[in-house]
């Protein structure tokens, strides 16, 4: 590879870019894909294609947060340059949520919800999650066995549990379950998805109304009469708002609870310790190197450079797109002692799995809650919990923007 | 040791009241950081070390002597 320094743009190989995201090895379906190791340790940035269009790829620790916590490197999809995927292509045009937003209007918008998601306000709904969880395993056992946890147990609860924040009536839960399955599903085709995403988009838009006649304690009533009422957004924004907590919420969490589960059953003698501590803070650091060591976003955080700049030793020039590999810095061994080790013992504070700078996960006290829940609940109850295939059988989520798994046949 | 947070940068993620909640606390209303001890004793000085470190948004300082 040819050396580069801030001072020399690196001279285009004839070869293309390799792809980014790479593919997770199917004998270490939890080690980030093995030329990530290479990326993160060579000088300057890697050149990858993303969904065919070339961006630099931050691999290392430090990078990551350097380049997440510069102004001059902005999340608005309408900045000149920045690296277009199917998705981001379509909702181009369309008014954007506020993590899609550069300071200071993201924050503005940010900070109108922050308040809904802090470490108290999340502890006071701890009792009710757990009630949540417990009634999903009731019924996840009274269907029998073999079950597949990811339609029993995993996406149900996250899916649950921002239904009751946003204040979706009790009726309508199962309205409200079905289309953002349909919205978040592989199988799902894209017609199906734009149905679901207007019917939900619809659906939220009536609530906006009704908690306008009838507030209660809810987001979208807070939104409604803190916010829409006094001016500072509009009611088209709250919905907007209420959509994009629906979905960062639940893909994310349901799939680190699958494959932190997964994860758990391959390291017997942890997830022994997970299952008999009456610890909270071992039960909170097994979710850290948990949320670590798989570090499912795998292509989520997409930049690009508003000026001239460099990140690791690279020059960027204004307009190029970057790529934020989280799943390499969060195996980075120039911050994390033995990177490659799931140990739920390690100190892991810092990590990237929520990425960084001010777009950092807003949600992220309530996903901790939700995964230190129901990974403990589910092993208390299920002792005997298994995989019910081979592990080989198992379907990784590979080509997902969210790594995890898309089934997962359990025994108990 | 003294601390000094910046409420200006905070992004209200939470982090220092989980490493260090006798030093750092959330504003009810919109999670913003509340610095409860600006002197804190030599006990706590690892854990706010670790606050600094990891806040996303670089609002923690520390003054060290």
């Amino acid at each position: 590879m040819s050396s580069t320094t801030t001072t020399t743009t690196r001279t285009e190989d004839n070869a293309d870019p390799p792809g980014f995201p790479g593919t997770r090895s199917a004998r270490c379906p939890f080690d980030p894909p093995a030329e990530y190791a290479g990326w993160r340790d060579a000088e300057g940035l890697q050149r990858v294609l993303w969904h065919g269009n070339p961006v630099w790829l931050v691999s290392r620790f430090d990078d990551i947060r350097a380049a997440l916590s510069d102004p001059r490197i902005s999340a608005d999809p309408r900045s000149p340059g920045f690296p277009v995927s199917p998705m981001n292509a379509a909702g181009a045009n369309t008014s954007s949520a506020f993590p899609r937003m550069d300071d200071p209007e993201h924050a503005r918008l940010r900070r109108m919800l922050t308040g809904d998601f802090t470490v108290r306000r999340v502890d006071q709904m701890r009792p009710h999650i757990q009630e949540l969880v417990n009634g999903f395993l009731d019924q996840m056992i009274g269907k029998g066995q073999p079950a597949d946890l990811v339609v029993e147990y995993a996406l149900p609860i996250p899916s649950m549990v921002i239904s009751l924040l946003l204040g979706v009536p009790y009726a309508d839960h199962e309205f409200f379950q079905q289309h953002s399955a349909v919205l978040i599903g592989r199988n799902s085709s894209a017609d199906e998805k734009s149905t679901a995403s207007t019917e939900l988009s619809r659906y939220l838009f009536d609530l906006v109304a009704s908690k306008e006649r009838e507030p209660a304690d809810d987001i979208i009533s807070r939104q409604v009469h803190e916010r829409v009422a006094t001016g500072e957004i509009s009611r088209q924004t709250a919905v907007v708002n209420a959509m994009g907590l629906l979905i960062a919420g639940h893909e994310t969490t349901a799939n680190m609870i699958a494959l932190g589960t997964l994860a758990l059953l391959e390291n017997p003698g942890q997830l022994a310790r997970v299952r008999d501590t009456d610890n909270p803070a071992l039960v909170a650091n097994a979710v850290e190197e948990l949320l670590r060591y798989l570090t499912i976003p795998q292509d989520v955080v997409a930049r690009v450079a508003t000026e001239d700049l460099a990140i690791g030793g690279q020059l960027i020039r204004a307009g190029e797109g970057l790529m934020m590999n989280l799943t390499a810095g969060n195996r980075d061994a120039r911050f994390f002692d033995r990177p490659d080790t799931f140990d739920i013992d390690a100190n892991t504070r810092g990590h990237l799995a929520f990425g960084y700078g001010t777009h950092q996960c807003l949600g992220q006290s309530l996903a901790r809650a939700e995964l230190q829940i129901a990974l403990p609940a589910l092993l208390r109850r299920l002792p005997g919990l298994r995989l019910a295939i081979p592990m080989e059988q198992v379907n990784f989520r590979h080509d997902m923007t969210v790594y995890g798994v898309h089934e997962l046949p359990v025994a108990w | 040791m003294k601390v000094e947070v910046d409420v200006a940068k905070c992004v209200a993620s939470g982090q220092c009241v989980l490493v260090a909640p006798d030093v750092f606390d959330q504003r009810d209303e919109d999670g913003m950081v509340v610095l409860l001890d600006e002197t804190p004793a030599p006990g706590l000085r690892d854990a706010v070390r670790e606050s600094a470190m990891v806040c996303p948004a670089t609002a923690i300082h520390l003054v060290e002597p």
